[in-house]
């Protein structure tokens, strides 16, 4: 039980060596700990059979290394990772028949075993973590604990100052201090729609309805994105404490997290996170001796896209079908059960812990005029080192795809990149440069989403990409209104003239204006923003749908009907 | 073995009933108990919460991880999300196609296996991927996916030479078995 900020101290001060010994990045010493990657990619690769044998050979060689598993790296093309500390010396693509050589050679010889460490594009073998280039050029700040430490050991979370930010809200701040903090870092909603999430907190302030609700929007549901994921299972106590200090700010007692059935690992870690943090006294009544008292509780989605929407997100949280409503009034005002109700996305709960702790002043000073911070991107698709890279706003594009991303794997071309997800747009290879902020990105017609980046090249056509995002919006729709439930298929249809080879010009017209009216007219975002893949892929690459209309050809040679 | 499925769902119901998206839990605890979400069941689900019928139908056609017709034994769940598009898995689920004869949302006849699509696993640094019940693979050709597949049916010969005749396993009908491990 902590009953208050010093019982917090005290276990981060008896895990003090621990944790440090993690952080001596290149200052190698004798091998005491190792620790091994269990996000979904490197389980997903079979992380759990090389931390058994390791567990295993090092008892049986009576060692004293500890072995912990972790949460996600970010590397996750390299899976399954291992890192031996201190030093951060960092291994690749493991089984578990490595693991008798890494135990003999280098656990219990002192000696790193080269052919298992991570190699550059120029052959080179790379001994320590931090001197790899994927990771060099990136500022981990949100992510920085998730192959840091265990997730399922509250303790670790604490002994990185976990729940000291709440700790310093409940001791020594006002709910609107707390929210006038987070108003001034600057952050905006980490989902999508890029919302100031200190707004957000006031407008929920304000209402006078009681009781309040924190929902976490954690239906991560733009297919190519995976840092909620990554972060609900490498450390799902900085959402919880983010939601708690949410609650603090606006006043409520209750909070739900509404994660999506396609992550049970997530939701594995999220209950054994509230149930450690219950049994820690850092949810309930009278939380760390203050008259606080808050509680979390899971909600389980059910596979359907349109919940990542609020209004939808809320009906499904109660167990209704979940369909979204027209805005006013906004959640703040009347969500759950008609009360006032704030949903924040993962990122952005997972940010608040971190600005409460380093001051406003330390978050403003990332990114950009109107984009602060740091953003989360998942890179996948035509990538070399497909993975999760963090990097302040405003960094370029070309940077995280060529540089930190590696590029575009056996030589191909780079064609474009997919942002935001259903939602978004593709931004053509030559204006690679655009600095990645939401301004910037709106711009170009497209947008932030909620991080996910799909890199496409040559072999891919941008018709059928479009068509492919089509389709999904409208299996998603929800059907209420008509602009989405029909017009989306007649898009979808035109569509399939063009890849099949029986449009004409005139259908292209009748494309363009179809997701203008769809745009306008459309009940929710899901609606609104399904034409944008299609109208930006036409504003940058029309050539390559006239070519499909015209010359009946596809110049990627993807479209099966016109190919001859 | 029914019976004992109800009594497992009563008490589910007992603790989750009132809660706040209760209802998606426990239609997702009748499915993981019955293997799919029958008329019966949710017949019995709105009589145990007071609610319409036709509110529960509502909910368990809403949203794709409902099912409402059994399946076979070995879910293989083809990931469709955009990495796994663009790196083709297209492929893979024709192949798939082909391998059992089925389309995806059918079962075999033998009732082995269940072929299916899925929204993104978020296991994209691994695309394409596919999934087996609740094991994710990936980076799967089509050979690879044909290849998961026969292991299904070798450790289902296993299984089957292991099987007493008398023990109490689960019914040989498709329609009353309960989901893969």
């Amino acid at each position: 039980m902590y009953r208050s900020a010093q019982d917090l101290h005290a276990t981060r001060e008896r895990l003090r060596p621990v944790l440090e010994q993690r952080l001596q990045e290149g200052r190698p010493g004798p091998p005491a700990q190792v620790l091994v990657c269990t996000g979904l990619g490197c389980m997903s690769a079979g992380s759990q059979d090389v931390l058994k044998a390791l567990k295993k050979e090092i008892r049986a060689r009576g060692l004293d290394v500890a072995v912990t598993h972790t949460g996600c790296f970010g590397f996750c093309r390299m899976g399954p990772l291992a890192v031996v500390h201190p030093g951060g010396i960092f291994y690749t693509r493991l089984n578990a028949g490595h693991v008798p050589q890494l135990v003999r050679t280098h656990l219990a010889g002192g000696e790193p075993v080269e052919e298992l460490l991570y190699r550059g594009p120029d052959g080179r073998a790379v001994l320590f973590m931090h001197d790899v280039p994927f990771f060099r050029r990136q500022t981990r700040v949100v992510m920085a604990d998730a192959g840091l430490i265990n997730p399922e050991d509250i303790e670790e979370y604490i002994a990185r100052d976990g729940y000291l930010a709440l700790a310093e809200a409940l001791g020594s701040l006002a709910p609107e201090e707390v929210i006038d903090i987070v108003t001034r870092s600057g952050l905006r909603g980490r989902g999508g729609a890029g919302f100031p999430t200190g707004r957000k907190w006031a407008f929920a302030r304000e209402a006078e309805a009681h009781p309040k609700y924190i929902v976490c929007n954690a239906d991560e549901g733009d297919p190519g994105a995976f840092m909620d994921r990554a972060i609900l299972e490498g450390n799902p106590h900085a959402v919880l404490e983010g939601m708690l200090i949410a609650g603090y700010a606006v006043g409520a007692g209750e909070g739900y997290i509404y994660v999506r059935a396609e992550y049970p690992l997530a939701v594995r870690r999220l209950e054994i996170a509230v149930r450690q943090a219950r049994q820690a006294g850092l949810l309930g009544k009278s939380i760390l001796g203050s008259d606080f008292g808050f509680d979390i509780d899971l909600c389980m989605g059910a596979g359907a896209f349109v919940c990542g929407e609020e209004t939808a997100l809320l009906r499904s949280a109660m167990g209704e079908r979940g369909e979204p409503r027209p805005r006013p009034p906004f959640p703040a005002e009347a969500g759950l059960w008609g009360k006032p109700t704030v949903i924040n996305n993962v990122e952005t709960l997972a940010n608040v812990p971190l600005i409460l702790r380093r001051g406003w002043e330390w978050f403003a000073g990332i990114g950009t005029g109107r984009s602060k911070g740091t953003k989360i991107f998942s890179i996948a698709g035509q990538i070399n080192n497909t993975g999760l890279v963090e990097v302040p706003m405003g960094t370029s594009l070309r940077t995280v795809v060529c540089d930190i991303g590696g590029g575009v794997p056996a030589g191909r071309r780079l064609k474009a990149v997919q942002t935001g997800g259903p939602s978004g747009g593709c931004i053509p290879a030559h204006l690679i440069d655009v600095p990645i902020d939401y301004e910037s990105l709106a711009e170009l017609g497209t947008i932030m989403g909620s991080g996910g980046l799909i890199v496409l090249d040559e072999t891919n056509c941008m018709v059928d990409i479009a068509r492919f995002y089509l389709a999904f919006a409208g299996e998603e729709s929800c059907g209420q209104c008509t602009p989405c439930r029909i017009g989306v298929h007649r898009m979808v249809e035109i569509l399939d003239r063009i890849t099949g080879g029986r449009a004409t010009e005139s259908d292209l017209r009748e494309l363009e204006d179809l997701a203008r009216d769809i745009r306008e007219t459309a009940l929710c975002g899901l609606g609104q923003t399904a034409p944008n893949v299609v109208l930006s892929t036409l504003r940058y690459f029309r050539d390559e749908y006239l070519t499909h209309v015209r010359e009946r050809r596809c110049p990627a040679g993807v479209c099966k009907p016109l190919l001859h | 073995m029914e019976n004992r499925h109800y009594l497992v769902l009563d008490k589910f119901i007992e603790h989750y009933g009132g809660r706040p998206g209760g209802l998606v839990r426990i239609l997702y605890k009748a499915q993981e108990l019955f293997g799919y979400l029958s008329p019966e069941v949710q017949a019995y689900v709105a009589e145990k919460l007071d609610l319409p019928l036709s509110h529960i139908y509502g909910v368990a056609t809403f949203y794709g991880q409902f099912r409402t017709k059994p399946r076979g034994k070995y879910g293989i769940g083809v990931c469709l999300g955009t990495a796994c598009y663009v790196k083709d898995a297209q492929a893979v689920l024709e192949r798939l196609r082909a391998a059992l004869g089925i389309r995806e949302g059918e079962t075999t006849p033998d009732g082995l296996f269940w072929l299916h699509t899925t929204r993104c696993l978020g296991a994209c640094s691994l695309s394409p991927v596919v999934v087996v019940n609740e094991d994710v693979v990936g980076e799967v050709t089509p050979e690879a996916a044909v290849e998961l597949v026969r292991r299904c049916r070798e450790a289902e010969k296993v299984e089957e030479v292991e099987r007493v005749p008398e023990r109490p396993g689960p019914p040989r009908d498709a329609r009353a078995a309960p989901p893969g491990p």
